[in-house]
């Protein structure tokens, strides 16, 4: 039998505290759209910074086999040599820069000592267009939104003669067509023999692309199934990826909403002078106690701007209208103020403006609320060990100590460690933003189960979800807001996939 | 017989294995203390004691003081991720306002020193003003403070040229000695209170010490293995009651000193233990989270600037009074040294990290190597380069160190 495009033989990892892989064992075949799946944690990115050179041969032991012959990865570069080219899980592009320049980041095309800038934007131009790109490869980076910008990280890498593509949870930020448009390009690339390796939360589209699956748990390999034995199916996924069965991935709750008006925003408009538009216009809505009110929309449609303009209006919009909680007026210019009158708001970018990455995980579950645990402005320790203790174990928070660097958490704690900051502030009004984006099917559970518990206990919720099935599994009610107005407002009975995506996108 | 001598190499040899994993952890935390220790042997051995002499030490912790405090401010600049460049001919300037208040106006000292602390918030807050209302870099804000100030320190001294200070009370700030007590024939050469507050203070640490460990051994966290806690405290001990030990064979404890030491003690105290120094780091760490926070961001660009304003007044004090006078070239350079001293004491410039303890420590290196060098005849040109070296070379190393903690 041939071997094997590519092995790794019994890998283990560890960093300070924690085995992050265990004695893995992984084997891609030539050709095939392969996927990488399991919890938060479960050691996925790790896996593949190592086959990577991200951590170099020395710092694992193992064997990692291209074509039956060993490598020796001591960097990024090396690993590039072999044909292999990741795309991390934060995007790395250069947002100054033009999109040629970033395709040919650091691996320029030289003439002499000097940078071939015509045969740059030409080649430029031909990878854009393989992956589908319709951009002038001119353009800055940050004028693009996130799903083009995906798909210039997956030029660059082609530009690279690439045999194996890696792509770590590349659609976690995209809209679903979006997500459609890179999946075909897998498909696409496949077709012109290059393999890839996808890691992703999302079990549809799992489903709908691998040749084969790997699942990991706590860093060993649990098993690897072939799709086209009829092996890949949900409910199979999930139970090899948590241990055990999830028969309904959005839990039950009792309906106990009332009548009563929590909170409520009206001919709420917002104009940004940065921008130099109008990005919110008339906009109404109110939620009630103990109700889930679903954002449905696109990306950009304006969801997050209108949470932001709540929450303090940190970015200085100018703003008309009116605020209330609990039918008293309220004006807040700083998230200071918003926090005190007992709203919170998750954000959807953990890594920008969620987290204080270099700090531990118990000064991140405290930070918007030191007051409740300090006395005349001094820290009381004993009690932020114990508060940053109930969050860990209430959300189940995996890491080796509360004085763990959030940074050295994989992706979904630390979305549990934002959401613990914000439940410590023991909020009335709870805005989340992309929720579980980045989450593991148990998690999302958990979250899930979670938000059914606050809003048990009279909390309302304001859910901001591009996953329509979120939205239409969690929601009582939904908005669903377009260019900056809602567009429409359905109770959850009368609510379907169709209806609101007629309305998000006309 | 044997048997027991196994057993004690094994210890042994666990006990060595400990410290080595313990400073192979911890390298980036007692690198710091490591190297002042290492250069003070080197310059004891280079001068033949006359560096280690009570007399040098003395010295030394005087001259160190006036950048010491400019250090513990900049620590915070730095942390929220600014620079201030103006501290230098801030503090030369407000040293001159400050004997010109004394001198031409006739004000006594206690008005003086906290009206001069007070205008050094006021330009400290004209900085932050700049920076967080109107979003100018602080490198360049300050930088104009720096020709402002520079200015007015020419301004103010055109008339007299340099201005002598005769207030004996304002010069004992630089120069004078914490009074002594008597205890008849008990030690008659050393300096007894001195030793006595060494002594409160290497008791103090050991109980607080013993008390967090025991502590973060009730939740479980990591802690020292015990037989390298007791080497640390030894080592930590030796060194405080070394001091104190040669600073009693002069004089004793210099008022420098200990207006060195209570600026530290507060700056510790407000970083590590208040509501306060979290916002500093939490904003230092990622701004855009604390804002979100609700920490108001402004503020804490404010008092940041406002305290360094007061650092500045009295480095600039410290400086005037040790030299009875305020001169035109006072303030010249302060700032780098002091912002040596923090990048030597450990600080970031990517924000949120640095401990004030840190920045002294960087500030004692570097003085250290001043007074060690001039001590061995070393030429200032030659001293320069010196100086640039050990900067570069503890800035490298604190990078080596932070990418291996990956
Ligand atoms: N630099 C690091 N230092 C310490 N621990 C780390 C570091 N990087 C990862 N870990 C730990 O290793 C384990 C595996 O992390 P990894 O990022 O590979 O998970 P993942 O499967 O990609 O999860 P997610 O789906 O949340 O992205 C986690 O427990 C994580 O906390
Ligand atoms: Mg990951």
């Amino acid at each position: 039998m041939a071997n094997p495009l590519l092995e790794m033989r019994n890998i283990t990892k560890t960093f300070p505290g924690v085995k992050a892989l265990s004695d893995v064992s992984f084997e891609v075949g030539e050709g095939e759209i392969h996927c990488l799946v399991g919890e938060n944690g479960a050691g996925k990115s790790t896996l593949m910074k190592v086959l990577s050179g991200v951590y170099p041969h020395g710092e694992y032991t193992g064997e990692i086999l291209i074509n039956g012959m060993e490598q020796i990865f001591r960097n990024i570069r090396d690993s590039e040599k072999a044909g292999i080219a990741i795309i991390y899980q934060e995007l790395a592009l250069v947002p100054e820069m033009t999109v040629y320049e970033n395709i040919f980041l650091a691996n320029e095309i030289r003439k002499g000592p000097l940078v071939d800038w015509n045969e740059t934007v030409k080649r430029a131009g031909e990878v854009v267009k393989r992956v589908g790109l319709d951009v002038n490869p001119a353009a800055k980076i940050k004028t693009l939104g996130v799903g083009k910008q995906q798909l210039v990280e997956i030029a660059k890498a082609l530009s690279k003669d690439v045999k194996i593509l890696i792509l770590d949870e590349p659609t976690s930020a995209l809209n679903e067509g979006d997500s459609e448009n890179l999946l075909n390009l897998l498909r696409d690339l496949k077709s012109h023999g290059v393999t890839s390796i996808l890691i992703s939360h999302k079990l549809k589209e799992v489903i709908a692309i691998a040749d084969k699956v790997t699942v990991l748990r706590d860093g060993q390999t649990i098993c690897t199934l072939d799709a086209h034995k009829g092996e890949v199916n949900e409910p199979v996924l999930i139970k090899h990826m948590v241990g055990r069965e999830i028969n309904n991935i959005y839990p039950k709750r009792e309906h106990v909403r009332s009548d009563e008006v929590l909170f409520e925003v009206k001919n709420w408009s917002a104009y940004n002078p940065a921008l130099g538009r109008t990005i919110l216009k008339d906009v109404n809505f109110h939620v009630c106690k103990g109700e889930i009110v679903g954002l449905a929309g696109l990306m950009g449609s304006g969801r997050t701007e209108l949470a932001l303009s709540i929450f303090g209006n940190p970015d200085k919009y100018r703003i008309e209208g009116e605020l209330t909680i609990r039918g008293e007026k309220k004006r807040f210019n700083h998230p200071s103020q918003a926090i005190r009158a007992g709203v919170a708001y998750v954000t959807e970018d953990r890594k920008g403006d969620g987290l204080i990455l270099i700090q531990d995980v118990k000064q991140n579950i405290t930070i918007a609320n030191l007051r409740e645990i300090s006395n005349r402005g001094v820290i009381d320790s004993n009690a932020e060990i114990q508060v940053a203790d109930h969050y860990t174990k209430s959300l189940n928070i995996k890491t080796p100590s509360i004085e763990q660097i959030v940074q050295n958490l994989s992706g979904g704690n630390q979305q549990k460690v934002s959401l613990g900051k914000w439940l410590f502030v023991k909020p009335d009004v709870l805005i989340l933003d992309e929720p579980t984006r980045g989450i593991d099917v148990g998690a999302k559970f958990e979250i899930y189960t979670i938000m059914n518990r606050l809003v048990e206990q009279g909390m309302c919720i304001i859910m901001i979800s591009s996953e329509l099935p979120e939205v239409l599994g969690m929601s009582d009610r939904v908005y669903v807001v377009s260019s900056g107005i809602i567009a429409g407002e359905m109770p959850i009975e009368e609510a379907t996939q169709e209806k609101i995506m007629n309305l998000a996108t006309n | 017989m044997s048997s027991v001598t196994a057993a004690q190499k094994a210890k042994s040899a666990s006990f060595f294995n400990n410290i080595t994993r313990v400073l192979r952890e911890n390298i980036r935390e007692y690198g710091m203390f490591i190297a002042l220790f290492a250069i003070m042997i080197i310059f004891t051995i280079t001068t033949e004691g006359t560096f280690i002499s009570s007399r040098n030490i003395v010295n030394l912790v005087n001259q160190a003081g006036y950048i010491a405090v400019l250090a513990v401010g900049m620590t915070l600049v730095i942390v929220i991720r600014h620079i201030d460049l103006s501290v230098g001919f801030l503090g030369g300037f407000l040293g001159a306002i400050a004997a010109i208040g004394m001198v031409q106006w006739g004000l006594p000292v206690w008005i003086v020193i906290p009206m001069t602390m007070a205008l050094g918030v006021v330009a400290g807050i004209l900085t932050a003003f700049l920076v967080a209302e109107l979003g100018i870099p602080a490198f360049v804000a300050s930088l104009a403070g720096w020709l402002i100030y520079r200015g007015a320190i020419l301004v103010v001294t055109e008339a007299t040229g340099t201005i002598i200070i005769p207030d004996e009370t304002f010069a004992a700030i630089g120069n004078g000695f914490i009074p002594d007590i008597q205890m008849g024939a008990f030690l008659p050469e050393r300096h007894k209170l001195t030793l006595i507050l060494g002594l409160v203070a290497m008791v103090a640490l050991v109980i607080s010490e013993i008390r967090s460990r025991s502590k973060k051994m009730e939740y479980n966290f990591d802690v020292l293995p015990t037989d390298v806690f007791v080497l640390k405290l030894a080592f930590l001990s030796t060194i405080i009651g070394g001091i104190a030990w040669l600073l009693s064979g002069y004089q004793g404890l210099s008022w420098t000193a200990v207006v060195v030491l209570l600026v530290v003690a507060v700056y510790h105290f407000v970083t590590t233990q208040t509501v306060l120094g979290r916002h500093i780091y939490a904003v230092g760490g990622n701004p855009e989270a604390a804002e979100l926070s609700g920490i108001d961001v402004k503020k804490i660009t404010y008092i940041v600037f406002g305290s360094m304003g007061m650092l500045s007044a009295l480095s600039g004090m410290l400086f005037a009074s040790r030299l009875r006078s305020a001169t035109t070239t006072a303030g010249t350079l302060w700032e780098l040294d002091a912002i040596a001293a923090a990048y030597v004491g450990g600080v970031s410039a990517a924000g949120g990290v640095g401990k004030v303890v840190g920045s002294i420590i960087g500030a004692l290196v570097m003085m250290s190597l001043t007074s060690g060098m001039n001590l061995m005849g070393i030429g200032i040109s030659y001293q320069y380069m010196v100086r640039g070296a050990v900067l570069a070379a503890a800035v490298i190393f604190d990078v080596a160190t932070r990418n291996r903690g990956k």
